[in-house]
Order: C-alpha cells, then sequence, then structure tokens
C-alpha cells in the first residue's frame, strides 16, 4: 500500500519515471502497458449509473471508502485511456478525502499528457479527475454525517 | 493559386499536378508531434488554399464595411464582393436564379431554416417525413423537433450490410402522407453515394418535396440542381475549401418566396412600423442581421478553386487515393470496413479486431496523422452495424499514395502496440 506515500510524492514519482522516456512513442507504448495490466473491474460494476461517458471510449468508475481512504477502481474499453486511469489510481487512491480534493494532479502537464485534459478527449483525464473528486466529496460528507 | 496545378500529358490529357497543389495549402508544411502532417479527415473540413486566406486578409485590410447599406465606397466594394460569392454558388450548383440561394452558416442552419419554417407551416398531424439510417445529426435532429411539435411522423429508410439505402423500403414508405424526403447525398460516415436523382423523382411522384444534404458532396461530385430537380439543397463552405460558418441554402424560387420568415431583424424587411412589418424580397428575407461578411467574399476564391481544377480531375484523383487505401487497409489483419457501396466518394471509414477506435486516433496523431475516430455524428447508423464508432480516413486532391502508405504503416505499428 502507498498510502505513507503524499499524493505528491507520487506524483513525482511518476514525472521521474516519465523523464526517462526519449520520445512519445515510449511513454505511450508504457502507458498501453499500464492499460492492459490494470485489474479488470467486475462485470457487476460495468453498469450505466458507473459510467463517465464521453464522446469516444467508455470508462467504468467505482470508490469505496475504509477506514478514511477512498479506494478506487476503473476500467475502460479503451487501452491508453486505461493506461492513463492506472495513473490516476496509483496517485488518488488510498489517501483521505481531503487529500484528493487538494490534489492539483499537476503531474499530468509535466509528463505532457496535457492534451487529454481537452475538451474534444471529455472522457480522459478531465472527466475522470473531477468523477474521483466528486466520490471523495461525497465520502468526505457522509463522514460528517455519521 | 499557382497556374500549375493542371499539367497536360504527352496524349494530351489533364491531369493534377498534386505537388503544385500542396504548395497552395500552406498548412499542409506544418508538422505535427515533429512528423510533417498527414491531413486524413476532410470530411470533418477540408484546408484552405492561400487564395481562400488572402481572400480574408483582404476583406479586412481593403474592404470592411457592412453590406446592403450605406453609399460609400467601402460598403459598395463589399456588397459588391459579398454578392459574388452568390453569383458563384447559382453557377457551382446550377441555380436558375441567384435569389435561390440563401446564405447560411452551413449546411445545418440550411437545414434548421427548411424545418423552421418549411415544415412548421406546411406539416400537419399524421403527415410523414422520411429521411436515411446514415444522415448526421443535424439532418436527423431537426425533423424530430418539428414532427414532434406537429406531430407528423418521422420514418427512415434502412441501410443494408453494405452500408447502402434500400430503396425498395423507400418505396413502401412513400405515401400521399409523405411531405418531405430529407436525405444525405453522400455520407459522412461511410462515403456512400446515394442514388438522389431516383430518390427525388419518386418523391415527387407522390406529391412531397425533397431535400438534398450535400454536406459531403458538393466537393467531390458535380451538382446540377435543376436536373436533380430537388425542392431544397443545403451545403456548407468549410468543406470544399472554404471558411468555416458560411453556407448556402438553395431552394426553388417559387416554394422560397411561399416559405415564412427564418430569423426576424435588419435586412429581411421592407418597411417596419409598430403594426406591421413587411418583408424583404429573395434571398434577403432569409438572411436577418449584418451576415458574416468575409467569409463569404473568400467562400469565392474557394469554389474558383474547385472550378480550376475540375471537378472530374478531382474526383479521379480521390477514386484513385480511396481504392489505393482501401486496399492496404483491408491487408491489415482483423480489418473490417464499414461501408462498402458500389458508389462511394473519399471516404474510408473502418473498424480493427480487438482495438479501441481512439486508441488508434490517439497513435496516430502521434505521428502526426489526423483522422476522425467516433461515431461521426451519426449515432444511429453505427447501431445499425453494432459498434461505437469507426476509425475514418477521409481524403481531399491534395492527399498523396505516400501518405496513405503512412496510414497503413501508422496502423500497422499501433495495432502491434495495442494487441
Amino acid at each position: 500500500m502507498a498510502a505513507h506515500k503524499s499524493i505528491e510524492e507520487i506524483e513525482e514519482e511518476i514525472v521521474d519515471e516519465f523523464s526517462l522516456f526519449d520520445s512519445w512513442d515510449d511513454k505511450y507504448e508504457y502507458i498501453i502497458d499500464l492499460g492492459k495490466k490494470l485489474q479488470p473491474l467486475d462485470d457487476a460494476f460495468k453498469k450505466d449509473e458507473n459510467k463517465v461517458k464521453g464522446c469516444q471510449s467508455t470508462v467504468w468508475l467505482v470508490a469505496d471508502y475504509q477506514d478514511g481512504h477512498v479506494i478506487y477502481k476503473a476500467e475502460s474499453d479503451a487501452v491508453i485511456v486505461k493506461g492513463l486511469i492506472s495513473m490516476l489510481i496509483r496517485v488518488l487512491s488510498n489517501h483521505t478525502p481531503d487529500e484528493i480534493l487538494n490534489a492539483d494532479m499537476d503531474f499530468i502537464n509535466k509528463i505532457g499528457m496535457t492534451s487529454h485534459l481537452a475538451q474534444t478527449r471529455s472522457n480522459g483525464l478531465r472527466a475522470m479527475v473531477k468523477q474521483m473528486k466528486h466520490y471523495a466529496l461525497a465520502f468526505k460528507s457522509l463522514k460528517f454525517d455519521a | 493559386m499557382s497556374n500549375e496545378t493542371i499539367a497536360e500529358t504527352a496524349a494530351g490529357n489533364k491531369v493534377l499536378d498534386i505537388e503544385a497543389i500542396r504548395n497552395d495549402f500552406p498548412i499542409l508544411n506544418r508538422l505535427v508531434k515533429g512528423h510533417p502532417l498527414v491531413y486524413l479527415d476532410n470530411a470533418a473540413t477540408s484546408q484552405k488554399p492561400a487564395a481562400v486566406i488572402d481572400a480574408l486578409v483582404y476583406y479586412y485590410t481593403q474592404l470592411n464595411a457592412n453590406v446592403h447599406r450605406g453609399i460609400h465606397t467601402l460598403a459598395e466594394e463589399a456588397t459588391a464582393a459579398f454578392e459574388a460569392t452568390r453569383d458563384a454558388l447559382r453557377q457551382f450548383i446550377n441555380a436558375a436564379h441567384r435569389e435561390e440561394i440563401i446564405y447560411t452558416k452551413g449546411t445545418t442552419e440550411g437545414i434548421n431554416l427548411v424545418a423552421y419554417t418549411w415544415g412548421r407551416k406546411n406539416l400537419q398531424e399524421g403527415d410523414e417525413v422520411i429521411i436515411s439510417g446514415m444522415e448526421h445529426h443535424s439532418n436527423i435532429v431537426p425533423w424530430q423537433i418539428v414532427c414532434e411539435e406537429k406531430k407528423a411522423v418521422l420514418k427512415v429508410i434502412p441501410v443494408n450490410e453494405k452500408g447502402e439505402l434500400i430503396l425498395e423500403v423507400y418505396d413502401q414508405l412513400l405515401s400521399e402522407r409523405t411531405k418531405l424526403v430529407s436525405v444525405v447525398h453522400v455520407s459522412n460516415a461511410m462515403g456512400t453515394i446515394n442514388p438522389v436523382k431516383t430518390i427525388i423523382d419518386k418523391a415527387h411522384a407522390k406529391g412531397a418535396l425533397v431535400l438534398i444534404d450535400g454536406a459531403q458532396s458538393s466537393m467531390h461530385l458535380d451538382i446540377d440542381v435543376q436536373e436533380l430537380d430537388c425542392d431544397f439543397f443545403a451545403l456548407s463552405a468549410h468543406k470544399m475549401f472554404g471558411p468555416t460558418g458560411a453556407g448556402a441554402l438553395y431552394g426553388k424560387k417559387h416554394i422560397l418566396e411561399a416559405m415564412p420568415v427564418f430569423n426576424g431583424g435588419g435586412e429581411m424587411i421592407k418597411e417596419v412600423t409598430f403594426e406591421k412589418t413587411t418583408y424583404n424580397e429573395l434571398p434577403y428575407k432569409f438572411e436577418a442581421g449584418t451576415p458574416n461578411i468575409a467569409d463569404f467574399v473568400a467562400f469565392k476564391p474557394a469554389i474558383e478553386y474547385i472550378n480550376t481544377l475540375g471537378k472530374e480531375n478531382i474526383r479521379k484523383h480521390e477514386d484513385e487515393l480511396l481504392s489505393y487505401a482501401t486496399r492496404k487497409v483491408t491487408e491489415l489483419e482483423g480489418v473490417r470496413i464499414i461501408g462498402e457501396a458500389a458508389e462511394k466518394a473519399s471516404v474510408l471509414s473502418f473498424v480493427i479486431d480487438g482495438v479501441h477506435p481512439q486508441d488508434i486516433g490517439i497513435l496516430l496523431d502521434n505521428k502526426g496523422i489526423a483522422v476522425r475516430t467516433g461515431h461521426h455524428c451519426a449515432e444511429p447508423l453505427m447501431n445499425r452495424f453494432c459498434i461505437p464508432g469507426t476509425i475514418r480516413a477521409s481524403f481531399a486532391v491534395y492527399n498523396t499514395l505516400e501518405e496513405i502508405d503512412k496510414l497503413a504503416d501508422g496502423l500497422k505499428k499501433a495495432i502491434r502496440l495495442l494487441r
């Protein structure tokens, strides 16, 4: 578990890893590899209410709340999106709602994936991050209710 | 444009000099992700020749004034340039009268204009409008809106496995209740060329009007609205080397005259009092407000560019590109072409087993190759083929066989990475 590492530390790790790549080809190869390795989501979770629906590919996202930490699981029908999701999960999962809500996610720009934040790829990182923070917010308010 | 775009062979045949043509399009010189741009998204929008870009600059540096009013020199010159495009368009589609050409923002607005004016006035409860299963959303949604409002019924000509319209079913759909048939000339998602002349004649035999969505066809096919005998024809400048935000709706004069106005405002009026307003003549009664003057002025050199190259020459080159690309892409393992109609224009749409179109699009972009992936604003058509979307390469006259080799190579590498 990476819980002892802060979100910033994990982001930094990813930026370091990407700095080793000379070319875009290598970066994408790595992301595709991450996508292929992402643990598949149980089919029971692949329903409309878990969809982060965009223009081109489908993303399913679920979140769980354990011991004050949010645990995310997600999958997509497109491999590159899956690879990007895998990084988001690595960064945000297993942190407290407050830590997640305060994350600036600047590593996305630093590794040169800014274009995946573009409006045309609304099922890309932007919509994903937003949905992940929504879950964090929901769990946070749950905490206060209890 | 350069004068060398058309060369003559020893046998006296006219052939296009594609390298010279490429030099007319400045954007084709740019790099994308470190690679020379390979632009294969022409069905979305075409690139612009220098003549069009120059006309935009010329307009704003020399002519800018509001049109149809003012007696000063700039107003007169701007108006003349603005109206000259209407004459060029009349000739381009062989309309009988210049006032049959209504300026619009593009094909979508042209279709909406007919739906909201002609449709609202003429459709009654129980009347029927026929569209096809390969329409762009812009030729579906306006009819859904007006049919719902008027309690009219929207019927759909189905598409066969090859991506062609099933005309036997069209025959059965047509009846005395049919008031309008609105179909696409060339499918943006598959490239199918529809037999619009047959569709028009059959509709007329039942007393229905016909609108042809010419967004994709205007650049590739000869358009003669009098020979087609269509009642409306809509097109967009940006898909034919012209600027975005400019387009035209052709309508038969007597039909346009009987139609209610679209937008209210300046330009479209003859006289305004608080008691009653009388409307201007065609085409101005449909052109409220200050129009997109610069883009219409720059539309003319786009039309002239196509005329100079000659549509027959353009088609010949594009057909060569399409058949070469079809062959190269089909060679790849697990490829299924979507749209194998006997008559096709310039669009190659396909899916690849086990690979998401979006992944292909991202990896091709990484090589400077621009294709479109997704549902191409034709979701019902994608549902017909039970696919979420396709990869679409669409060609224009400036594309080359070498670029198609790059596409095939890029696809091959992408598939290897993704599988």
